[in-house]
């Protein structure tokens, strides 16, 4: 890195628990048309509230299974049941992980 | 320009049948795509792996590949040889179809062809690919290491970003570029920080990509996380478990005192409320006694422990039976 060189400052959004994201701002954010979002969430794997896709808003969370499931399709040629059951058990494992992990920890004192 | 031995990458020998290239490569994919592994190296194997299966798959590919010679060694030092694409024509066709955006020089060289014009649409394989389709940038991701002391309090961040060449720029080396960036305080293990139009460069006059940066909390050597509660075990004397006690502990926050009831045993739990990382709501703090017992390295001492031993009515072994 040259000296001196501008250092530019990104603005970031942290995707936790009280983001929630309308359907347009999940489009702009995913770069997926609405279509493949209703699909998504027909088949659960990302769950909005609210009735009606106007007033549908979504968990910050829901990007990233959303990119995930995503990924896997196009990358292993999955279809969507597919890789909605990928995503679910993927996360049980990054949970019990994570688990194991704490758990580790406590226990090596 | 480093030799990369295809065959090598998938597992397989050099005579494989196009149907075990295929299982080798579905297998491998599985295996390193970078949401089902955890190996470090994961993104890179993923992408080593569909570049050799872009070569291997593709039969005229395959035979310009192995014409080159099993000579040569991984990771060797190579040139193409003189006259190399005579009898074939990549260019303009390189690529059938997977992302080639990260492909090695060593792939671009022998079936990247047509870059004479660069810029991205020739790196997918010709002015007409570029003419024809606008693609936004990939979105990238970058794990950022953050302590427990700034997951508390929050923290700012210089990174170092590392670039893939601009359509505009066309064949420019990838180049590091800093960014700093906000880490707001209360972050846990592998949440998400989202910045749009941080990630690679889009192509065909598509947007760029984001840029999502995933928290990885550096183990502390004091403090342990479950979730956002924070664990510390603190060492208590045996009269301050047995008398109770005022002890100093180290928090997040800074120091604070904590009242040990007396009669306390090794592993009792004591909640410092609110102590823990901060949140909606917010973690605790969790004390585990642990009695450490002074060494008996001196008369007085040894005469303390026995005068004990003698006047104490103690079996810590009464509810086994023994």
């Amino acid at each position: 890195m040259p000296r001196g060189q501008r250092i530019a400052a990104a603005q970031g959004l942290l995707l936790d628990r009280r983001l929630a994201l309308t359907l347009a701002e999940l489009c702009d954010a995913s770069g997926l048309h609405a279509e493949a979002v209703f699909g998504l969430v027909e088949h659960g794997v990302i769950d909005p509230c609210g009735g009606s896709p106007r007033e549908w808003r979504f968990p910050a969370d829901a990007l990233r299974r959303l990119k995930t499931v995503t990924r896997l399709q196009e990358d292993l040629h999955l279809n969507i049941e597919g890789a909605a059951l990928a995503i679910e058990l993927l996360e049980e494992v990054r949970a019990l992980r994570e688990r194991v992990r704490a758990l580790e920890a406590l226990l090596g004192e | 320009m480093q030799y990369k031995d295809y065959y090598k990458i998938l597992g397989v020998g050099r005579e494989a049948t196009h149907d075990e290239i295929k299982r080798a490569y579905r297998k491998l994919a599985r295996k390193y795509h970078p949401d089902v592994s955890k190996e470090p190296n994961a993104e890179e194997r993923f992408k080593e792996v569909g570049e050799s299966y872009e070569v291997l798959k593709d039969p005229q590919k395959r035979e310009a590949y192995d014409r080159l010679g099993a000579g040569y060694q991984a990771g060797q030092d190579f040139s193409p040889p003189p006259g190399w694409e005579g009898g074939f024509d990549f260019r303009g066709g390189g690529y059938t179809g997977a992302d080639a955006r990260n492909f090695s020089d060593f792939f671009e060289t022998l079936f990247g062809g047509a870059r004479a014009g660069a810029g991205a649409g020739a790196r997918r394989g010709g002015a007409a690919w570029r003419t024809s389709f606008r693609m936004r940038g990939e979105d990238e991701r970058v794990r950022v290491p953050v302590t427990l002391e700034e997951a508390f309090h929050g923290a700012t961040r210089t990174l170092h970003v590392h670039t893939s060449p601009t359509p505009s720029s066309g064949r420019s080396a990838p180049h590091t570029r800093a960014l700093k960036v906000k880490i707001p305080a209360g972050v846990t293990q592998g949440q998400q920080i989202r910045l749009a139009g941080q990630g690679g460069p889009g192509a065909g006059g598509g947007e760029t990509g984001d840029l999502y940066l995933e928290i990885e909390l550096v183990p502390h050597s004091l403090f342990k996380l479950d979730k956002r509660d924070v664990y510390l075990s603190l060492p208590v004397a045996p009269w301050e478990a047995a008398l109770g006690a005022k002890v100093p502990a180290p928090t997040l926050s800074g120091k604070v005192d904590v009242t040990i009831p007396a009669g306390s045993q090794t592993g009792r739990k004591l909640r410092l409320k609110g102590r823990g990382l901060p949140g909606d709501p917010s973690g605790d703090q969790y004390v585990v006694l642990q009695i450490v017992t002074p060494r008996a390295d001196s008369d007085a001492a040894r005469a303390l422990y026995e005068r004990m031993a003698r006047e104490m009515a103690f079996d810590p072994r009464a509810d086994m039976g023994v």
